[in-house]
């Protein structure tokens, strides 16, 4: 392997331990642990009169059954709203165990501890939980209609209302030639990670400390928050993220009810603790997102050149709002896309309902953003009779326009300026990439078989690497080989790759001597966490600049050693030596390894290599200190990097779709993605990142939809019924790239977690609106739907 | 999602299933493939007192094909049965049924016969097995006994099978006379429980023209749907018949319902259009296999 490594598409350095299932997941951890199991509320809306355990408590291996009431200190306080802001009026937020109320089906409310997973269920069934029953309010329209309410002490249901504005919108508005309004709908999905949320705790009672493992994408802000509700020493907590399968935001949510119980019950009882959510707590136990109910008014000239722009929208935030109000932020701000939209008014509420709690899910009130703004574009080509793609290049932002400021304020608190980026040539691209001037053929052809087919286009520009910092490690063993950590986790992503690139490049080693951890306390304990697209920006670059001074340490050791200048040094293959000479050169070069030997003057030879830093083991200089004053033993170093602002990436997406004239079927033909995040760290990663983001982009399209009844029982909670799309519903992704660096950040990166699938609904919904001639505002479709839909126009 | 405690059988013969069945009576619950019993199971829809595990019984672990029909033991994955050569060659729908029944690593494991004890409306070979009026044998300790699919079904995930009973085997009799046989499906993605899906055998006189045209439907009611469409297209020629005047006539008959993934007038739309595409294309094989056939018995010394 050789030295240059930034850059290229490298496989990833975990995936043989992963693919030969080694992996070490959360319940692969702790065989030996007690079993935690809870007992959910079954309703929507309901008081809790009564909890009966009688028929419980002689159950063979039971070990202990609590509730709200035994929950002492901090552990019984209402769980934390972990974002607060200034229009979030009525931030609520639940309890580890339900106190006297549920709001959802599925919240916690008994937890039972026995010595298996089975004896724990058996318990729970035998619980008996008496109810007063309350209304619910399911919907977004009967939040809205605020006739009940979910929390009395809350009017109308609203927990945030929010108006940003830029310019005088109704000014605009009315002296606008043309204006159209648009009614849009979107419906919940969630996260729907593969492992699903889990916990192992263990206190160590003689050194009074806590190790937790749990299954997150935010391990340092667990800590803080259990050591803060468990009332103990910062210091005598510890939490590791094992290997995650799968995040996609609802594992940033912290701490949950059972991430709090299982440390707590583990302390009371002095045993090991493990929970591992199955399949239907996820579906309700956990977290959605997504659904909201949207209106645009938008006023444009004869070009189709945006003049005023304004949208409501309201936003379903569920039971509760422990992650704040991000998701509507993200949504109002990231929806102007690449476009300059003339004054702009966003408005938003957000709604409580009695069901599962909104927060974010990979792209984060982005897909709904996307959809409005995009379906905007479409239905102002189609009222100017316009092509769609040239509509949206005249509303672009040009490359010279940059950095551009939008005026609002961005999910992290600071302006919404974009970086860089290069819109007209994205659209080149895709439109070359998909042949969108070929399509009219295409589509002529079709027609005469009997086809109906249909081509649609969706842009997005997306805020990657929101603050406030990541810290990286990074250190060269004595044996040459060199580790590195930084604090936020990782759920998938190829970090152990793309970190070890960064750190490879900077150091001058072969790529497969970096070892990375992430998401250890132990190991790293400054972090903010995996979500926004944000790990490899901010890690990448705390891990650079880590390395860079241990760069700058190794060539001034190697330099005392060489009796050389270190600016006339490099790092080759692990090796330093005088630029150019060859390395095996006497006298010219010392290996990283020697020089790390060297940096840490020793007392004590433990081993040859030890010898060698003894105070006898060559040559010394007696008048200076072993650690120079200053400086300190070991070729380490510690990195951070926090941005002023967050980065924005950005991609259009192109689909061809064929609908069924006779069973509404929808199939994709082809997909096509340009994207541009920045300079590349790897670009095998990056286009695996696309088609993950795609996948759950079609999934959300077409397939996904959270499906409650009026008394708020959720009908589809298993994976029969809520369908994720297989590999045989994701189409072939034809992708191209466009590298326009940040220049906000030393390695120019943007991020990519989120990008693949924010434009999906809009794409799909495009072109299925130019295949059947009327459009799309509701989101995700189902044949059935567009059975619906066809035979509300075409009356039999 | 764990099961509630059980009491667990391994018999090593159909004799000892038998007498334990006998023994546990409703209490207990036959284990096969366990496809469908072991998510009911971990989801605690249902808690059998006794599960009665029968993979021991290597006995059943057959296919038989011949000239009449293929039998199928109680112990045959779907896989052994897709990949039969011997039954694809006298009856064909069953592989091209097979291949829409949920996923690979799902037929490796579940069993044909499992699948149609458990009677699930949206089961595609409950559908064929009653399509072509099959047969299914049943053992106790009482001894052993055959009834028809019409009357073996008795309503959604309910048969005429007692608790002391064992289904051993089912038999797909072959269709009789010139006849092709086709099994279309939409499903919400591949390898779902189909939205709607049918079954057809279309039957072809010497002058090939439509003698017969049956049908039988998944997803659009409580148990397993027999339409006779013959009289839509009766006497008509293969190649030229009204096959969507038989489409029209199956969607008057069923009353399918709405559910989470469709309403009941797409499932009713879907119906027709699925009868009329399956009928032209049986009726094509249909022809052709005559073709072939003539071809093969004239042909054979060339």
């Amino acid at each position: 392997m050789t030295t240059k490594a930034f850059g290229e598409p490298i496989a990833r350095l975990e995936d043989p331990r992963l693919l030969t299932g080694q992996g070490r997941f959360l319940d692969d951890i702790g065989h030996r642990a007690l079993a935690a199991a809870f007992v959910r509320s079954p309703h929507a809306h309901a008081r809790i009169a009564a909890i009966d355990v009688t028929d419980a408590v002689g159950v063979d291996g039971l070990v202990a059954i609590y509730t709200h009431d035994d929950l002492d200190g901090r552990a019984g306080e209402p769980l934390p709203l972990l974002i607060p802001h200034e229009a979030l009026t009525h931030g609520r937020t639940g309890y580890a165990l339900a106190k006297d109320e549920v709001n959802h089906v599925g919240e916690p409310i008994v937890m039972v501890v026995a010595t298996d997973r089975y004896v724990a269920e058996d318990v729970c069934a035998r619980i008996r939980v008496e109810y007063e029953f309350l209304p619910p309010v399911v919907g977004i329209e009967a939040a809205r209609a605020a006739e009940l309410l979910v929390h009395d002490d809350v009017p109308g249901n609203v927990s945030a209302h929010m108006v940003q504005e830029n310019g005088d919108v109704d000014a605009a508005l009315a002296a606008a030639p043309h204006v159209l309004e648009l009614d849009l709908d979107i419906e919940r999905s969630a996260s729907t990670p593969l492992e699903g949320k889990g916990v192992h705790a263990r206190w160590d009672a003689d050194d009074a400390s806590l190790r937790v493992y749990t299954s997150t994408q935010a391990s340092t802000s667990v800590r803080a928050a259990l050591a803060a509700r468990l009332e103990l020493p910062l210091d005598r907590v510890e939490v590791i993220a094992p290997d995650v399968g799968g995040g996609f935001g609802v594992k940033i949510v912290h701490p949950w009810p059972e991430e709090v119980m299982v440390p707590w019950a583990a302390i009371r009882l002095g045993r090991e603790v493990k929970w591992t959510e199955d399949r239907r707590e996820h579906f309700v136990g956990a977290t959605h997102e997504r659904g909201q109910l949207q209106h645009v008014k938008v006023g444009f000239d004869d070009d189709g050149r945006l003049l005023g722009l304004d949208v409501t929208v309201w936003h379903d935030n569920g039971a509760y709002t422990p992650y704040g109000i991000i998701v509507p932020i993200v949504t109002t701000t990231q929806l102007l896309g690449p476009y300059k939209p003339g004054a702009y008014r966003a408005e938003f509420f957000s709604l409580y309902t009695n069901t599962v709690t909104v927060t974010p899910y990979r792209g984060a009130g982005r897909p709904q953003g996307c959809f409005a703004m995009e379906r905007t574009m479409d239905a102002i080509a189609a009222y100017l009779g316009l092509d769609r793609t040239v509509v949206r290049e005249r509303n672009f932002i040009r490359p010279d326009e940059m950095p551009y400021d939008h005026g609002l304020i961005f999910q992290d608190g600071r302006p919404l300026i974009y970086d860089s980026g290069d819109y007209p040539a994205t659209l080149d691209k895709l439109k070359k990439l998909i042949g969108w001037e070929e399509f009219e053929a295409f589509r002529a052809e079709a027609r005469a078989a009997g086809r109906r087919v249909g081509i649609g286009i969706a842009c997005y520009v997306e805020g990657t690497g929101v603050g406030p910092y990541e810290g990286g490690w990074v250190k060269v063993e004595t044996d040459g080989t060199v580790v590195a950590a930084t604090g936020l986790t990782t759920q998938g992503q190829g970090h152990r790759t793309v970190f070890a690139q960064v750190v490879a490049e900077e150091l001058g080693v072969p790529v497969d001597r970096v070892t990375v951890t992430t998401g250890d306390t132990r190991r790293f304990g400054y972090a903010v966490g995996t979500f926004a697209s944000r790990a490899a920006v901010m890690s990448g670059n705390a891990l650079a600049s880590a390395a860079r001074k241990v760069r700058q340490k190794a060539l001034r050791v190697a330099g005392e050693a060489l009796e050389a200048d270190p600016r006339d040094l490099e790092i080759v293959d692990g090796v330093v030596r005088v630029i150019g000479s060859p390395s095996g050169a006497p006298g010219g070069s010392i290996p990283l390894a020697t020089v790390a030997v060297l940096a840490n003057p020793l007392r004590y030879a433990f081993d040859r290599e030890a010898e060698r830093a003894t105070q006898f083991g060559g040559p010394v200089d007696i008048s200076k200190p072993p650690v120079a004053e200053g400086d300190s033993p070991g070729l380490e170093d510690t990195g951070f990097y926090s941005p002023p602002r967050s980065t924005f990436a950005n991609g259009m997406h192109a689909a061809i779709v064929e609908t069924d004239p006779d069973t509404a079927e929808i199939s994709i033909l082809r997909y096509c993605v340009v994207h541009d995040c920045g300079t590349l760290i790897n670009p095998r990663i990056v286009e695996g990142q696309i088609h993950g983001g795609v996948a759950q982009g079609v999934g959300g399209a077409l397939y996904e939809r959270m499906v409650y009844d009026d008394a708020g029982q959720l009908l589809n909670a298993s994976f029969m019924d809520f369908l994720m799309p297989y590999a045989t519903e994701v189409p072939v992704i034809e992708t191209d790239h466009l590298e326009t660096p940040s220049p906000l950040n030393p390695l120019g990166i943007k991020g990519a977690g989120e990008a693949g699938v924010i434009p999906g609904s809009a794409v799909l919904a495009s072109a299925i609106s130019d295949a059947e001639g009327f459009a799309i505002t509701r989101m995700p479709i189902s044949p059935s739907d567009l059975y619906s839909l066809r035979l509300e126009r075409q009356p039999r | 999602m764990k099961p509630a405690g059980f009491t667990y059988h391994r018999p090593a013969t159909v004799d000892d299933a038998v007498a334990v069945l006998a023994e546990v009576g409703p209490a207990g619950k036959v284990l096969a493939g366990g496809q469908s019993l072991v998510p009911l199971l971990n989801m605690r829809l249902a808690a059998p007192e006794h599960l009665v595990d029968v993979n021991r019984l290597s006995d059943l672990a057959y296919v038989r094909a011949d000239g009449d029909g293929v039998t199928v033991g109680a112990l045959a994955r779907h896989a052994d049965v897709e990949r039969d050569e011997a039954a694809y060659a006298v009856l064909p729908l069953l592989r091209d049924t097979l291949r829409h029944v949920a996923h690979p690593t799902i037929r490796n494991r579940g069993t044909t016969v499992g699948s149609i004890a458990h009677a699930d409306p949206a089961g595609e070979l409950t559908a064929v097995l009653a399509l072509l009026a099959g047969t299914v044998t049943l053992r106790s300790a009482a001894g052993e006994r055959t009834v028809t699919a019409a009357d073996f079904f008795t309503g959604p995930m309910s048969t005429c099978a007692g608790a002391a009973e064992l289904v051993t085997s089912v038999t797909f009799p072959v269709p009789e006379g010139r006849t092709g046989t086709v099994w279309t499906e939409v499903a919400r993605r591949h390898g779902d429980y189909a939205v709607c899906g049918t079954g057809v055998v279309v039957t072809l006189d010497d002058d090939l023209r439509v003698a017969g045209a049956r049908a039988a439907y998944v997803s659009v009611g409580p148990e397993p749907v027999v339409l006779d469409l013959t009289e839509a297209v009766a006497g008509e020629m293969h190649d030229a018949a009204d096959w969507p005047a038989a489409g029209r006539l199956a969607a008057g008959r069923l009353d399918p319902d709405d559910d989470i993934h469709a309403t009941a007038a797409y499932r009713t739309r879907l119906a027709e259009v699925l009868t009329t595409r399956a009928l032209r294309e049986a009726a094509g094989r249909a022809a052709g296999a005559t073709t072939a056939a003539r071809r093969e018995a004239s042909g054979g010394d060339q």
